[in-house]
């Protein structure tokens, strides 16, 4: 397996409107990050909002220029947005968003746009258009009747299928999914799975799976890279992540899930809110709310470090692999 | 003796149907769970009960607190029981709260208007409602905004405004759906620790079954406008009888499962417009047989306790699975 994306440092800041009294603010919504994605492999990004996860996977795509660091696609820099290198290389990745009402455009109906991508890439005329679009509509579940139609007729799964039709009409080699199921009810939420579980398995594509959703995640992913206020704190293979967790942000973050069947009893509850991005923490950003913590995370900004086949970025982690065991 | 009841409770939209008769009771000091897809009437069952729906919903049936009927009761009459001894906090805590008003002057305008406590009073009162729910220096912040507030904050303040008028039932529509993973855990936290400070019965309205099964003492399971399972929670998940509550189940990754496929229940839900003439769930059901296209089966007693809707109810889960490994 080779590396397909790779991010390198990454920093990406954004400065607040300047308010009428005071100083404009400067928020780091992801401050330094090194990711490497493998071919083939679906690699999830979890945590909370304002975690930076959404600005990671737009900058990974080029769809943002970061402040800091680069983004490495085949090993190469991606090249400057709104250029003709760039938009070649765009048809190769594709991004597909949580709201899928919001991605698509009302007044249009599904094949048109379906069909839009292969016309701006100029990938496909005329009948074979059609025939295209017909088969992109097939592979991802949706009837022939229903290219006619517009997008509210129909259902939030069935859109998120036109969706992911688009989003796979160039051939892309990797995706972004930046939370396809969370607006879905559980039982439609399962058939996205599938499909983007069928997707990767025929085409060998290459994913970031973005979400909220640990059992989601746990179920799709290969890899999972846990943020925290635009780090990374925890990044393992999905089921070591998932069934022994070291990081305690992680480790909270799983036994937050309520599980059928089981009480609340047991359960590590955090105290305290996500910080503000815009005032951040001293040294690790996790330790206002870790049961952990003591003067040494105030002071210092923890790296990530390989611990027990994983990297992890905590001063406590001894501790912390004690408390799970 | 319940405390509420609802009997065969209707509601249509320019006459479409979309509740078909709903029967339940909600006891002192009870949890009970509603759990069902988008658009299976969950939400629609207690807004019509609380007189919340728009003029042009058509309800019928009967939904009675301690014996005073609410449905076509004066306006006056419910809202003496809206607020006061039932109360209900929604989804979207940034959309019910009045954006020009500061928190404070919120949670006091339900204490004027449920317990009558005006000025030093009702100031005092709204600061221990949000000590209660956990805000941190209650008695600075209540004089900040609501965008001064988190998500999770807000959703707080929710609960701290539906707490003030003593409610002996609070209603809570997807009160976690909007919230971070770890902010979620400290509200379903929260809403169980006042349930057994203050004895209120709670009814949490949710599509996620796990929070559900952490909270409450029994659940019901609705599709397309019924009640189709219903059982206390501990049978309701070991042993769940309706092809759509398994199949809700079964759709949900599991933490500890492995990356095995999950088990989607196929097709879409039904359009209210166009249900189906017998079972609504028959055309996504694996065990559905020509009889369940044409008839409709009832919400009946079970022999072991709970109620099924279903001609063809699920085995126990040790037989399901035997069936699971012979078709594997």
């Amino acid at each position: 397996m080779s590396v397909l994306v790779e991010a390198r440092g990454l920093v990406q800041q954004y400065t607040t409107g300047k308010p009428l009294f005071g100083q404009a603010s400067t928020v780091r919504a992801v401050n330094g990050i090194d990711l490497a994605v493998q071919e083939g492999e679906i690699l999830g990004i979890v945590g909370e909002s304002g975690s930076g996860k959404s600005t990671l996977g737009r900058m990974l795509l080029g769809l943002e220029t970061p402040f800091a660091g680069k983004v490495l696609y085949h090993g190469q820099p991606m090249p400057a947005p709104r250029t003709e290198h760039w938009r070649r290389l765009r048809a190769q990745m594709q991004l597909i968003f949580q709201d899928p009402l919001a991605a698509l455009d009302r007044r249009m109906t599904i094949a048109r746009q379906i069909a839009e991508p292969l016309e701006i890439h100029d990938r496909a005329k005329g009948p074979e258009l059609a025939e295209r679009v017909a088969g992109l509509m097939a592979r991802v579940g949706l009837r022939r009747d229903q290219a006619d139609r517009y997008p509210h007729e129909l259902s939030g799964g069935q859109r998120q299928r036109v969706v992911i039709a688009r989003a796979l009409a160039t051939n892309p080699r990797f995706l972004v999914c930046d939370e396809p199921v969370s607006a879905l009810d559980v039982s439609i939420q399962a058939q996205v799975v599938n499909l983007l579980r069928d997707l990767q398995e025929q085409d060998g594509l290459t994913m970031v799976f973005i979400s909220h959703d640990l059992k989601v995640v746990r179920n799709i992913c290969d890899r999972v890279a846990v943020m925290y206020l635009g780090r990374v704190v925890e990044e393992a293979p999905s089921d070591r992540n998932f069934a022994d967790p070291r990081h305690p942000y992680t480790q909270a973050l799983v036994s937050s899930i309520p599980q059928a069947g089981q009480g609340l009893e047991g359960r590590i509850i955090l105290h305290g809110e996500p910080p503000n991005p815009a005032a951040r923490p001293s040294g690790c950003a996790f330790h206002p709310r870790c049961r952990l913590a003591d003067a040494a995370c105030a002071a210092t900004v923890p790296e990530l470090e390989t611990h027990g086949g994983r990297l992890a970025a905590c001063l406590k982690l001894p501790a912390a692999a004690r408390q799970a065991a | 003796m319940s405390f509420v009841s609802i009997r065969d409770l209707r509601v249509a939209f320019d006459g479409v149907q979309v509740l078909h008769g709903i029967d339940l009771d909600i006891g002192k000091g009870e949890t009970v769970g509603l759990v069902g897809e988008s658009g299976c009437g969950k939400s629609v069952t207690w807004l019509a009960a609380l007189g919340l729906l728009p003029g042009k919903a058509q309800i019928s049936g009967s939904v009675t607190i301690e014996g005073q009927e609410l449905i076509g009761a004066r306006p006056a009459e419910v809202e003496a029981v809206r607020g006061a001894r039932i109360a209900m906090i929604f989804q979207d805590p940034s959309s019910s709260l009045n954006p020009v008003h500061r928190v404070g002057r919120q949670i006091g305008e339900s204490l004027r208007l449920h317990r009558g406590l005006r000025g030093a009073a009702a100031r005092n009162e709204a600061v221990r409602l949000l000590d209660m729910v956990g805000i941190p220096s209650a008695a600075t912040r209540i004089d900040l905004y609501p965008h001064e507030f988190s998500g999770g904050q807000c959703q707080r303040i929710m609960i701290a405004m539906a707490l003030a008028g003593q409610p002996d039932l609070l209603i809570a529509d997807e009160p976690t759906t909007a919230l971070d993973a770890t902010i979620q855990a400290q509200i379903l936290d929260l809403l169980s620790s006042i349930r057994r400070e203050t004895g209120m019965a709670m009814v949490l309205i949710s599509h996620d079954l796990g929070a559900v099964s952490a909270v409450c003492d029994r659940a019901a399971v609705m599709y397309a406008g019924r009640i189709v399972e219903a059982n206390d929670i501990a049978r309701l998940f070991t042993g769940p009888k309706h092809p759509y509550t398994r199949g809700l189940f079964d759709a949900i990754p599991e933490m500890d499962a492995g990356r095995a496929r999950l088990r989607p229940i196929e097709g879409t839900v039904p359009d209210p417009k166009h249900l189906p003439p017998g079972c609504a769930f028959a055309p996504r059901c694996p065990r559905a047989s020509g009889f369940c296209q044409s008839h409709l089966p009832e919400l009946k007693p079970q022999v072991r306790g709970g109620f099924v809707a279903c001609f063809h109810p699920e085995a126990t889960r040790a037989a399901a699975r035997e069936r699971q490994a012979a078709v594997a």
